[in-house]
């Protein structure tokens, strides 16, 4: 999967920071031009391994990431690819899964946030591209490992509203043996439905 | 319905409101109201007796007032539960002087004029919000006359009208004379579907088509004689058998003519309705008499949906309806963790999909409770109590009430599981003693540093609340909103996080313009943290504007996660702005600016040798 994949120096601390910069097809590969982000992902300071996929999410994608930590012993790890709010999740446990604190990992937003909306400039989308990666490999530098905390979770569900999605909710929820609460306004659970004649395709009764 | 009454793990609350939900994922703390009924649903057999020596009758609503109820009365026959209640606004009163009668025939003893609401506690996991949706009100929609004419009717009222469990027991009769109408005419998108904005919604409502469709079957089933024309617009029969039950109506020989009447006219003697419309695929001018009108009206979201929103802040898209976490990956995940929508709270929808995705809910919302424990983002503030001087500003400021201030021993601590990780007491702190987990100062300072270099005269630095602006930054993206390359965003999970000094800072490496972005007041995911961010801002205009600089130079914005097509005109209009920002004013505002963070710089250096002189003071006084 790996397109191209160079390696440089590390200029000082202990950082090694690895960027792994995605093409998400031709999501991103389309618009920005991703082998000159990689490039010039390069030229930054502490980065070790710069590693260009063509679907970073996928499997083998995700195990260039792991190999990488590995193989030049990085400790924070760079994602340019989609929205952390899609993928952060993905990426976290992707670096877990080899040692490394997923607090450790960044990501650039180059799909949501630039290729999809600037389509119409193929080279501000990749100036753009490059400013976000710099930005998270110095936010990289300055991520620290964190712990999280697990809490438990109420073995009991509110359902709020007992219309036909309510009722439906709260059957499924108690049939998988968990306590449901179902809150209704009005002094009858049915709602819209319990309303209507006939309800379509099957021309049966509602209730 | 009947299942949830008699289900051993359903607890129902009928005719109760959520009062508050306090907590996060997996540990949420809910009141409820249980409104008083003045009838122990329990002992109720709904023998019907007090109804029948009831003496007010009052409009039935489930009737679509079609028909009359007593004010003591049970909602409708199949009612969950099956209990009787009674309206106090109608009811006569208690007293046994004014009327008293249906306790005196309840052989269950279980009326109660002196029940109270009550509030119960709950402790539960996750929440679905099902909370369903209204029907529009077509009045306003003068040309359709709904209100001053008797025999034009909406779909929910025909539904009424053609029930046997209905006001009429099934006779379909028309409201002016009782009579069976012949002629039936419906009119489709009557409240959807218009983009004028004047009246109505612009979206379609989804169902109003397939409901008309069905209706047109049933009154040719039990009415073969009688003739039915629809006016539409489009006809959406894309669902499974939809097609083939269009068809059959057509077959059936329901006259379809694409066009929707611009007024209806009444015919005073008759109350006969007359119907003009282009019939806009053959372009002739189609003018009917029929004797009733079905208004096939749309769905809109429910009156009290933004109560609702705010208990659980949820957001809502432009129509009103909740906001789900994405359009197609986690379409009943809402942003606030543990709480899943479904039904028409989400979006119109027929009885089948709001099946299926309240299933979906429900299997998300196992998926959680199966798992027995949540991870919390390690994202809480903590303080240092060293730095700490016990000033209390970050209790102030907590949305959550998470910092413990004990001013005697000058020091505070956050308490982890409370705090939702905002970054409010760290912007608010004047002392250095806030860090936010994964969200420090000096990672902010060190993705200033990258994005403003020699290039960020072109560049708009931007600050973006992850579950609005950044989100909606993301919705612009899935929709392919197109805006200028020049933005650059910073996240941040609430806009409260972003100092005075971030924003100074930005200006002074040089940027032409900073953009601080969050949600809308009544969409903050941390109660009302962005209120100090507006604080905030106002502080740093009056401050920028003292120092001979443009306070327009700092933009505040509210964008929310569906507004992918605010966030792009924000973007455009802001890039206007800094196209107008000139070399000269940004090389003043850096050399300004840079003065006063020098200053600034010097004031702390004095204040922590201050406190650190003042701290060996007190060990010497201590030993």
């Amino acid at each position: 999967m790996s397109e191209e994949k160079t390696t440089a120096v590390a200029t000082e601390e202990d950082l090694r920071i690895g960027v792994f910069v995605c093409d998400c097809g031709l999501n991103i590969a389309g618009t920005v031009d991703t082998a000159a982000v990689t490039e010039y992902a390069e030229t930054l300071p502490r980065v070790v391994a710069v590693i260009r996929n063509r679907y970073t999410c996928a499997d083998p994608g995700q195990n260039e990431i792991k190999t990488a930590i590995k193989e030049h012993n990085l400790n924070r790890v760079v994602v340019a690819s989609c929205s952390p709010l899609m993928h952060e999740p993905t990426f976290r446990a992707c670096v877990a899964s080899e040692g490394l604190n997923p607090y450790l990992m960044e990501m650039a937003n180059l799909r949501e946030h630039c290729s999809w909306v600037h389509g119409d400039d193929k080279e501000g989308a990749t100036q753009k591209a490059k400013d976000l990666v710099k930005s998270a490999v110095a936010r990289a530098g300055r991520l620290e490992a964190r712990e999280e905390s697990s809490v438990p979770v109420a073995q009991a569900a509110l359902v709020i509203g007992g219309g036909v999605a309510g009722i439906q909710a709260s059957l499924d929820l108690a049939g998988a043996g968990y306590q449901v609460y179902l809150v209704e306004k009005e002094p009858s659970i049915g709602g819209i439905m319990a309303a209507l004649d006939k309800t379509y395709p099957t021309m049966d009764c509602s209730i | 319905m009947m299942d949830v009454g008699r289900h051993p793990r359903i607890e129902l609350f009928a005719y109760s409101e959520v009062a508050e939900v306090d907590g996060y994922v997996g540990n949420f703390k809910v009141k409820v109201r249980k409104k008083a009924r003045y009838v122990r649903e329990e002992d109720c057999s709904s023998c019907a007796e007090c109804a029948e020596v009831c003496p007010v009758a009052v409009p039935d609503e489930f009737q679509m007032g079609l028909s009359s109820r007593k004010a003591i009365y049970l909602p409708f026959p199949q009612a969950v539960p099956a209990s009787y209640i009674i309206d106090m606004e109608a009811c006569l009163g208690t007293n046994p002087i004014a009327c008293g009668k249906c306790e005196e025939v309840c052989e269950k003893v279980c009326i109660d004029y002196d029940m109270k609401d009550e509030i119960v506690e709950l402790e539960v996991g996750v929440i679905v919000a099902a909370t369903g949706m209204d029907v529009y009100d077509p009045t306003e929609l003068d040309e359709y006359c709904y209100t001053r004419y008797d025999n034009v009717i909406t779909s929910m009222e025909f539904e009424r009208l053609i029930c046997a469990g209905g006001a009429t027991e099934g006779h379909f009769v028309r409201p002016s004379d009782h009579e069976v109408p012949q002629r039936i005419a419906f009119i489709q998108c009557v409240g959807s579907r218009n983009n004028a904005g004047d009246k109505g919604n612009a979206y379609c409502s989804n169902i109003c088509c397939m409901n008309t469709v069905k209706d047109t079957l049933l009154l040719r089933d039990h009415y073969p004689d009688c003739e039915c024309t629809v006016f539409y617009m489009d006809i959406r029969s894309f669902g499974k058998g939809f097609e083939d039950l269009y068809m059959r109506s057509r077959e059936e020989g329901v006259k379809y003519i694409r066009g929707i009447p611009g007024e209806i006219r009444e015919d005073p003697a008759t109350k006969n309705l007359t119907l003009t419309a282009e019939n806009t695929l053959t372009g002739e001018v189609v003018e009917e008499e029929f004797d009733l009108v079905v208004l096939s009206v749309g769905v809109i979201p429910r009156h009290d949906s933004p109560t609702i929103k705010k208990l659980l802040t949820l957001s809502t898209t432009g129509d009103g309806f909740y906001m789900e976490a994405h359009p197609k990956l986690k379409p009943v995940d809402t942003p606030t963790r543990g709480v899943y929508i479904c039904g028409c709270a989400e979006s119109p929808k027929d009885v089948k999909d709001s099946v299926t995705q309240a299933s979906a809910a429900a299997a998300r919302a196992i998926a959680l409770l199966n798992a027995g424990e949540v991870k919390a983002e390690a994202i809480t503030a903590a303080i240092d109590p060293a730095a700490c001087t016990g000033c209390g500003l970050c209790a102030k400021v907590c949305p959550f009430n998470a910092i413990e201030v004990d001013k005697e021993r000058k020091t505070a601590w956050v308490i982890g599981a409370m705090c939702m990780g905002c970054g409010n007491c760290g912007a608010t702190c004047n002392q250095d003693a806030v860090t936010m987990g994964h969200f420090t100062d000096a990672q902010y300072y060190a993705q200033m540093d990258a994005l403003i270099d020699e290039t960020a005269a072109d560049k708009i630095f931007t600050f973006a609340c992850n579950w609005c602006s950044y989100a909606g930054a993301d919705n612009a993206g899935i929709s392919r909103l197109p805006y200028p390359p020049t933005a650059r965003l910073v996240r941040t999970m609430c806009s409260a996080r972003v100092t005075e000094d971030f924003v100074l800072y930005a200006f002074m490496k040089g940027s032409p313009i900073v953009l601080v972005s969050g949600c809308h007041f009544a969409d903050c995911h941390y109660i009302d943290a962005n209120r100090q961010t507006v604080k905030r801002v106002y502080r740093l205009w009056d401050k920028l504007e003292k120092l001979g600089i443009r306070p327009e130079r700092l933009q505040l914005e509210w964008v929310s996660a569906a507004e992918g097509r605010k966030f792009a005109q924000v973007m455009h209009a802001v890039e206007e702005l800094r196209q107008q920002v000139t070399a000269e004013e940004i090389e003043h505002t850096v050399k300004v600016l840079t003065e006063e963070w020098e200053k600034k710089l010097a004031r702390e250096a004095k204040r922590k040798k201050k406190a650190e002189t003042d701290e060996s003071r007190d060990e010497v006084h201590v030993s």
